[in-house]
């Protein structure tokens, strides 16, 4: 059950054009699944709430990692230690873990909301980061803390290998029966291709504009084919996460 | 302390409503607070067959606002009556059903299919601006607003008729009095404002269908001019609703004439907000020493 709460901030960093914020929320923490995200009010004039996905659990605190886009995320970014959000969570299904051999991939942005899943995923799993250029990688060492393996991939080379993350996944994907994925659509679309060509089970973590955060106005629906027909689904009550053959990219 | 309202025979036991499209079958909400200690529900808007909606993107933020352009997504009234109104009659919650249609014809069978329902109210939307043919066309000429009010209403045998106006018109009290003249047992106002965004990067309009529809807080002034208007002209049963964001919106709207209210664009931010306006309107009531909701309503017209 996700309610609203009024959450302190604990601790806020920046780093790159990155926010990180933990914030006091133990009734989240507590229940939360990998995958899930939180709806946060930006205040400042902003009228609807801001989808940010659950990064990590730490004890009674959940963090939330960002990067400035509007004036949503503009407005977040200027919070203060000890001052308070209103957080409507946690919201959305979350990853399915049912598989052993995890394998994390996440692109820009979307390497956040995997790196709760790497806890839980524990040392079976590995990770694929990939990035625009060295400057912009983050949460490298944090995801080695929890996984086997991380690699990072870059657009130009500056860190890790250059190429894209599915130049790396090609090579390793035997040996693992999951992958769950989170990034730009054109990343998901060509790590779900890949998966299917390996025969993998694949969860994708898609993104839509969205208005509530819990199903009732239907705003961020996208195109799943689920029951053997397309249907529009919310992302936020029926996903974030779906099961990447059910995906029209 | 009275909060009771009757509208068309229908007890409501407070005034507070939730608006069709923000409020979805009920079911999400239910899990926040028991939607039972609303007055009534007006489900998300029916048509005869599913629906899949428009394409994204489907909602923008405005100042004070937000712009939809969901297009009627909705599962079909068969559907609808099947899985979702026996949770919501078991809830104990009168029932708004709001029909669309893309053509009079379409109005008038998913009309007769709600009447012959457990549904309380039947709602004639005629004032979607989000879909292409029917919606809002409907509501924007007169003589079309006599036409299908009167064939809707023949279908309609004992279910109130409550006909929902568009604020997209030159004078909202000729079609309110269209609508009365040929059936409407209640009128509901307003629907969203049409709008329009152009995204800067493309330089093409951001919805695909265009058009959007305008609500919230900023449309507020807009709904209590129109309620004020139409409650001049007639003394059906108004619902009113557009930008209710707290209790003192809804008052506002309940002293220009309205009987009883709708939150709507409110429930996307906080989806407490219909509960929290009908516990803030009861404290309203008691701090200002008004023992019937009835006091307030049309106050501004005595
Ligand atoms: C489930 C989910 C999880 C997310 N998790 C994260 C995260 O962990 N870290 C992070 O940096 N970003 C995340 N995002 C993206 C983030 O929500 C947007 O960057 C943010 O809403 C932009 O708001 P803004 O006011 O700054 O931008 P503006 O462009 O001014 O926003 C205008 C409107 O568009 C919406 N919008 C704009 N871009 C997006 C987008 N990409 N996705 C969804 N809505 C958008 C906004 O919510 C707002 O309603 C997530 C999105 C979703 C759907
Ligand atoms: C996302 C969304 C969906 C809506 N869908 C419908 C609908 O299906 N039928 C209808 O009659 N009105 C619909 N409306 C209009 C509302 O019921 C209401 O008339 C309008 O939003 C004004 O109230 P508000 O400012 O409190 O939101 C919708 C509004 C929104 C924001």
């Amino acid at each position: 059950m996700s309610d609203i709460f009024n959450c302190e901030i604990i601790k806020k960093s920046q780093c790159f054009e990155y926010t990180d914020l933990m914030i006091s929320a133990p009734e989240i923490a507590e229940k939360c699944r990998p995958g899930q995200f939180l709806h946060i009010d930006c205040g400042k004039g902003t009228t609807l709430r801001r989808p940010i996905s659950i990064c990590e659990v730490a004890g009674t605190c959940v963090r939330v990692v960002f990067q400035v886009k509007g004036k949503g995320t503009k407005a977040l970014s200027e919070c203060e230690e000890g001052g308070s959000i209103s957080v409507l969570g946690p919201l959305g299904n979350g990853f399915d873990f049912s598989g052993e051999r995890v394998l994390l991939i996440g692109g820009g942005l979307g390497v956040f909301p995997l790196l709760q899943a790497a806890k839980t995923a524990g040392k079976n799993s590995v990770a694929i980061l990939g990035f625009r250029s060295a400057d912009a990688v983050y949460l490298k060492e944090d995801f080695e803390k929890y996984c086997r393996e991380v690699y990072i991939s870059t657009d130009d080379g500056t860190a890790g290998e250059k190429g894209f993350v599915t130049d790396i996944q090609k090579r390793i994907i035997c040996g693992f029966d999951l992958v769950m994925t989170c990034g730009p659509d054109i990343m998901m679309k060509n790590v779900s291709a890949v998966c299917r060509d390996n025969d993998i089970n694949c969860q994708v973590s898609l993104e839509e504009r969205m208005g509530c955060g819990t199903g009732v106005c239907l705003c961020c629906t996208r195109t799943v084919m689920r029951g053997g027909e397309p249907d529009n689904l919310c992302v936020c009550k029926e996903g974030p996460v779906f099961d990447s053959r059910e995906v029209y990219f | 302390m009275n909060t009771a309202v009757e509208i068309c025979g229908v007890k409501l036991k407070n005034p507070v409503t939730v608006a069709s499209g923000t409020f979805g079958f009920g079911r999400e909400i239910n899990e926040f607070f028991p939607i039972k200690e609303l007055g009534a529900v007006a489900v998300k808007g029916l048509t005869l067959e599913k629906r899949l909606g428009n394409v994204s993107p489907r909602i923008c933020e405005t100042p004070s606002g937000i712009m939809n352009s969901v297009g009627l997504q909705n599962p079909g009234i068969e559907t609808f009556l099947r899985e979702e109104l026996p949770f919501l009659k078991a809830e104990g919650v009168p029932v708004i059903a709001n029909i669309n249609g893309s053509c009079i014809e379409d109005y008038v069978r998913i009309a007769g299919i709600a009447a012959k329902s457990d549904v309380d109210f039947i709602e004639l939307n005629i004032s979607c601006p989000n879909v292409r043919c029917g919606g809002a066309a409907f509501g924007q000429d007169e003589k079309t607003v006599e036409k299908i009010t009167r064939e809707v209403k023949a279908e309609c045998g004992e279910k109130p008729l409550i006909v929902k106006l568009s604020p997209n018109v030159t004078d909202i009290r000729v079609m309110a009095l269209a609508a009365e003249k040929n059936g409407a047992d209640a009128l509901s106002l307003i629907n969203t404002v049409m709008g329009m965004k152009i995204d800067l990067k493309t330089k093409k309009p951001f919805f695909e269908n265009k058009v959007a529809g305008l609500s919230g807080a900023a449309v507020h002034p807009i709904a209590v001019r129109m309620v004020y208007q139409v409650r001049t002209v007639t003394s059906l049963p108004i619902i009113g609703m557009g930008g209710i964001m707290c209790a003192e919106d809804a008052i506002e709207l309940m002293m220009a004439g309205a009987n009883a209210v709708a939150v709507g664009t409110a429930t996307l931010i906080n989806p407490y907000s219909a509960r929290d306006i009908k516990n803030e309107l009861v404290r309203y009531m008691s701090d200002n020493g008004i023992s019937d909701i009835a006091e307030i309503i049309c106050a501004a017209h005595k």
